[in-house]
Order: structure tokens, then C-alpha cells, then sequence
């Protein structure tokens, strides 16, 4: 199967900073992946070649096996910028025809007021950019990446103005894509998000690739905690096959057992293991 | 190239939308209003003037005037074209407006083209109308008209368009606000040029002609307008052609047969140079 994004050992450099070091990474089809790294690592210049805006000092990166940048790469391309704007005299409805025209989409108003539907703007149709709060622009910025239904969306903290509520809708979406066989990179700070929705996470530091894999896989187990009527009981070195038997001991020793709990580093953990100190 | 009218209407509708243009149109009403009371004035005192000297003072005052009004229309062209354009591909990435455009299936290059095109859509009309309606107020206040109308227009556009594209490639490398800058020192640069040329005419220096003549090669919008200056009095003879020539706003250098091929030259380096810079460029 072409992966919906490719990127092999992309390197980019400004002038003496190497931002982007040898990075590899794919994104298949209906896949959510989460790009993540502290300030400076290189996540927007990894997200800028996918999408053709930078050049790759070394390496490749291809859009549905089209070279990123090419107008059939484009074509197949959704992105959601981290700096963005819209024109403030443009309504929500203006900015979604002028990037359906843009992108050749044929949708036409069913199309715009289903996207503006999708991510709650459905009663802003009108509303001039200046007038929308940040939110709601990240919101039509989100919408705007949906315009044409590409296969691949590169979505650079797309909910880093969000309130909680706008959050969940955005996660919402993002479940509905996979659904729909979208291939997602989600660039986000937001630990918890990407944990919640990703299948898969890469994370970056100084520019290089510092761990890589699914959630569940990167975490760590610490031990099994089981209430009790005696209270609380650590089995720091238990793994989780081994909660049954741990309950059945106790039960054998006259306790009453009340929950049991696997626990397991979380992403967050994780995350601050592989980077290290880069906190730049 | 099926993007191009695309962003061409963007543009156009931009550049309609934003205040500066409303500031233009409100300098421009206010210029045209100064620009018909000065010319009444003038040619009732002139009329009733009496100074013994040969010359045509009809024609002395009209072709001054009117190339008063010419070096007006070219400055609110070029401040036209300078806000069009000084932000169109730094300016507009710093903001975060380019990005979302670029990775459309836009090519550069049509970007590009759309924005000129927007900008010209604009500048090349406006440049026009202020044109005709200072020559309509010229002849209503004193019953002159230029010896030549239509191609002294047509090269005040063609110089605002000029400096448009100059404006986008500045845009390409500078920010807006030092772009901005640049495309005034420029066009300062360039009228400066002019001056020292019928200065050098005047007191038949070949140093300050070639200066001039120099500059206008590197900007030909300067060029383009010293020939429409040229050629609105080109039929003027006598002293009074002369005190025209050598007046403030009298076209001491004609631009020469090879002036449209230079400017229509000129227009495709600088938008190749144009293109070339930013398709290498990162956003």
C-alpha cells in the first residue's frame, strides 16, 4: 500500500542550526500519527517539507508516492498551519470557496456547509475572519483543510486555541478521518490529545527521531495496585498478567478485594524520558 | 495557470477592501480639487500677466501644469502600487496568510502572476482616470490639451506597473515595512535622477546627463516618465518649448526608440528574477 505521507532521512539546515536531522517517518492510510517534541525540535520544518513550503536539506518526503511539493502532491494534501490567518474581510463562507476553487473541489455549497457544519460553524457562514474569535478561526482553519476531502492532512496544533469543548469536537473529527481512511500527522503539545486519539507517536528532540510507536507500547509498567479492606497494596515489579493471581493470594488470605488497577508510565512520562532536558 | 484569475480576483478584491485604498481615493479626490483650483488660478493670473517675453503663455502654463499633474498621478500610482504589492510574499508569510495558499495546487508562479495582475488590475486604471481627468480639468481651466494624450498615459501605467513589479520583488526578500521603504527610496532615487538630467541639460553638463541617463536605464519607470513628459509638449517650439524643457516639470529627455523594448524587457526580468527567488524560497 503508498503510505499516505513518507518521509526519509529528511535534514534541513539554517545556516548553522540543523533543525532536521535524519528523519524517517510514515503515515499509512486511516493511520493517526503524533508528531511530538519540545520547542524547537523540528516538528513545523518536518510538517513544512511534507507539505512543500521548505526544501529538505537531504532526504525525501512524498504525499501518496507524489514528491512533496509537486501540484499532484499538493492535490492530495490538507494542511492546517501553526501561524495562520485568513483574510479578515473574507466570510467563513468565502474563505471555503475560495480554497475549493483553489483546490479544483467540486463540492460547492453542500460541501462548505457540511465542513462548516463538521467543526461547529455552521451558524457563522457569514461572519467576516475579523469578527471570529481565535477559536473559531483555528475551527474555519480546520475546516479549510477538509475542503476538496483530501487523503492526507498535516495539522500543525490544530487545537492550540481551542477551549475543552472545541477540543472534544476536534477529536470527534479526527476519529470520523480515520473512519474515512485519511491519513492523519497531527503536530500538537498536547499530550493527553495525542495519547487519546493517535495510533501511533513519534517523538522528536534536537531534530532527530527519539522514540517511536504506538501509546500503548511506550509506556512502562509499574506494577499492579490492588484497595483492599486493609487499604492500598503495591506490587511495584508485577506485570499486568500476573493481576489475577495477585487478587487470588489475596483472597486466599482472607481480603476483601475492592478494585484493581495496572498501572503504567504515561505518555507524558515518556515523553520527558525521551527528550531528556531539550525543553528549548 | 487556472489558478491565476483566481488570485487575481483575490487580489483585486484585497486591494479594494483594504483602507489604504480608500485613503488613495480620498488624497485622490483631494488632489484632483487642488489640482483644478491651481489651474484656474494659474491661467487667470498668467492670462492677465504681462511680461514682454516670446512666448506662448497658454502653452507655457498648460504643459506645466499638466506635467505637475503627471508627477502627482505617478507619485499616488506608485503609493498605489507600493501597498499593493510591498507585503505580497514576506509581508504575507510573516502573517500567515501565504501558507494556506501555497499548498493548494497553485503553482508559484501563478501566484505570483495573480497578484500582479490583481495589483495592475487596479493601479493601471486608477493611473488613467486621475491621467484623463487632469487633462479634462486642464482644458477646461485654460482650453489647453497635451500634443500627444494617449501614449504619456499609457506610460505613466506602464511605469506604476513598473514599480508594482519591483514591489513584488522586493516583497520576495524584505519584510513589508522594509520593503516599503525600499520601493519609496527607489522611486526617490529615480525622480532625483530625473531632475539632475534637466539639470545637466540646463547647464549642458555631460556628467549630471549621464547620471541621468544611467538611471533611467536601471529604473525605466523614471525613463517612461520623462518620455511622457516629453511628449506632451512635443510639439511646443521656440522659447516657449524651451522654457517648457527646461522647467520642473518639463521632459528634458526624450526616452528614444528603444525605450519600449527596454521596458517591456525589463518587466520580464524582473518577474522572472521575481519567480526565480521565490519558488527557492522557505515559508
Amino acid at each position: 500500500m503508498v503510505p499516505a505521507l513518507l518521509v526519509e532521512d529528511a535534514a534541513k539546515r539554517y545556516g548553522r542550526v540543523q533543525a532536521l536531522d535524519g528523519v524517517s517517518l510514515e503515515v499509512q492510510p486511516g493511520e493517526l500519527v503524533g508528531l511530538l517534541g519540545p520547542n524547537g525540535a523540528g516538528k513545523s520544518t518536518l510538517v513544512k517539507i511534507a507539505c512543500g513550503l521548505i526544501r529538505a536539506s537531504r532526504g525525501r518526503a512524498e504525499i501518496c508516492g507524489a514528491p512533496a511539493g509537486s501540484p499532484r502532491a499538493r492535490a492530495a494534501l490538507g494542511y492546517l498551519a501553526e501561524l495562520f490567518r485568513f483574510p479578515g474581510w473574507y466570510s467563513a463562507d468565502e474563505v471555503l470557496r475560495l480554497h475549493q476553487r483553489l483546490a479544483g473541489s467540486a463540492g460547492g455549497a453542500d460541501e462548505r456547509g457540511r465542513l462548516l457544519e463538521l467543526v461547529g460553524l455552521a451558524k457563522a457562514r457569514a461572519v467576516r475572519v475579523d469578527a471570529m474569535s481565535k477559536g473559531m478561526q483555528q475551527r474555519l482553519g480546520i475546516a479549510q483543510a477538509l475542503v476538496g476531502s483530501p487523503p492526507v492532512l498535516l495539522l500543525d496544533e490544530p487545537t492550540s486555541a481551542l477551549d475543552p469543548a472545541g477540543r472534544r469536537t476536534v477529536r470527534a473529527l479526527l476519529e470520523e478521518l480515520r473512519e474515512r481512511e485519511i491519513g492523519v500527522l497531527l503536530n500538537s503539545h498536547l499530550l493527553s490529545e495525542i495519547e487519546l486519539v493517535c495510533d501511533r507517536v513519534v517523538i522528536l528532540s534536537r531534530g532527530r527521531v527519539v522514540a517511536a510507536g504506538r501509546p500503548e507500547d511506550l509506556s512502562q509498567p509499574r506494577g499492579v495496585e490492588i484497595e483492599t479492606d486493609e487499604g492500598l497494596r503495591l506490587f511495584p515489579k508485577a506485570l499486568r498478567d500476573q493481576a489475577p493471581g495477585l487478587v487470588e493470594q489475596l483472597v486466599r488470605e482472607g481480603r476483601q478485594i475492592y478494585g484493581v488497577r495496572v498501572l503504567a508510565t504515561s505518555l507524558e512520562e515518556e515523553y520527558l524520558e525521551a527528550v531528556g532536558g531539550d525543553t528549548a | 495557470m487556472r489558478a491565476v484569475p483566481i488570485i487575481a480576483v483575490y487580489a483585486l478584491q484585497e486591494a479594494l477592501r483594504r483602507r489604504i485604498f480608500h485613503v488613495v481615493l480620498l488624497m485622490t479626490a483631494v488632489f484632483l480639487v487642488l489640482y483644478w483650483l491651481g489651474a484656474n488660478t494659474a491661467f487667470d493670473e498668467v492670462a492677465r500677466a504681462e511680461n514682454g517675453l516670446p512666448v506662448d503663455k497658454k502653452e507655457l502654463t498648460g504643459g506645466t501644469l499638466f506635467g505637475l499633474s503627471m508627477f502627482g498621478t505617478l507619485f499616488l500610482g506608485a503609493v498605489l502600487a507600493a501597498f499593493l504589492t510591498l507585503g505580497v510574499v514576506r509581508g504575507d508569510a510573516e502573517r500567515g496568510l501565504l501558507q494556506p495558499l501555497v499548498v493548494r495546487p497553485v503553482g508559484r508562479g501563478a501566484l505570483l502572476a495573480g497578484r500582479f495582475l490583481g495589483a495592475a488590475a487596479v493601479c493601471a486604471p486608477y493611473v488613467l482616470a486621475v491621467y484623463t481627468a487632469c487633462a479634462l480639468i486642464t482644458r477646461a481651466a485654460g482650453g489647453w490639451w497635451p500634443d500627444q494624450f494617449v501614449i504619456p498615459g499609457a506610460q505613466l501605467a506602464a511605469g506604476v506597473l513598473m514599480i508594482a513589479a519591483l514591489g513584488l520583488l522586493g516583497s520576495v526578500f524584505l519584510s513589508a515595512t522594509a520593503n516599503g521603504i525600499a520601493i519609496f527610496m527607489v522611486f526617490g532615487a529615480g525622480l532625483v535622477a530625473g531632475l539632475l538630467g534637466q539639470i545637466g541639460e540646463a547647464l549642458d553638463s555631460e556628467t549630471l546627463q549621464t547620471v541621468a541617463d544611467r538611471t533611467s536605464w536601471a529604473l525605466p519607470f523614471e525613463a517612461l516618465y520623462q518620455d511622457a513628459l516629453y511628449r506632451i509638449t512635443a510639439e511646443s517650439r521656440g522659447f516657449t518649448g524651451l522654457a517648457i524643457q527646461l522647467g520642473p516639470f518639463g521632459g528634458a529627455q526624450a526616452g528614444g526608440a528603444h525605450l519600449p523594448l527596454w521596458a517591456v524587457a525589463y518587466f520580464g526580468i524582473t518577474l522572472a528574477v521575481t519567480l526565480a527567488a521565490f519558488s527557492r524560497k522557505d515559508l
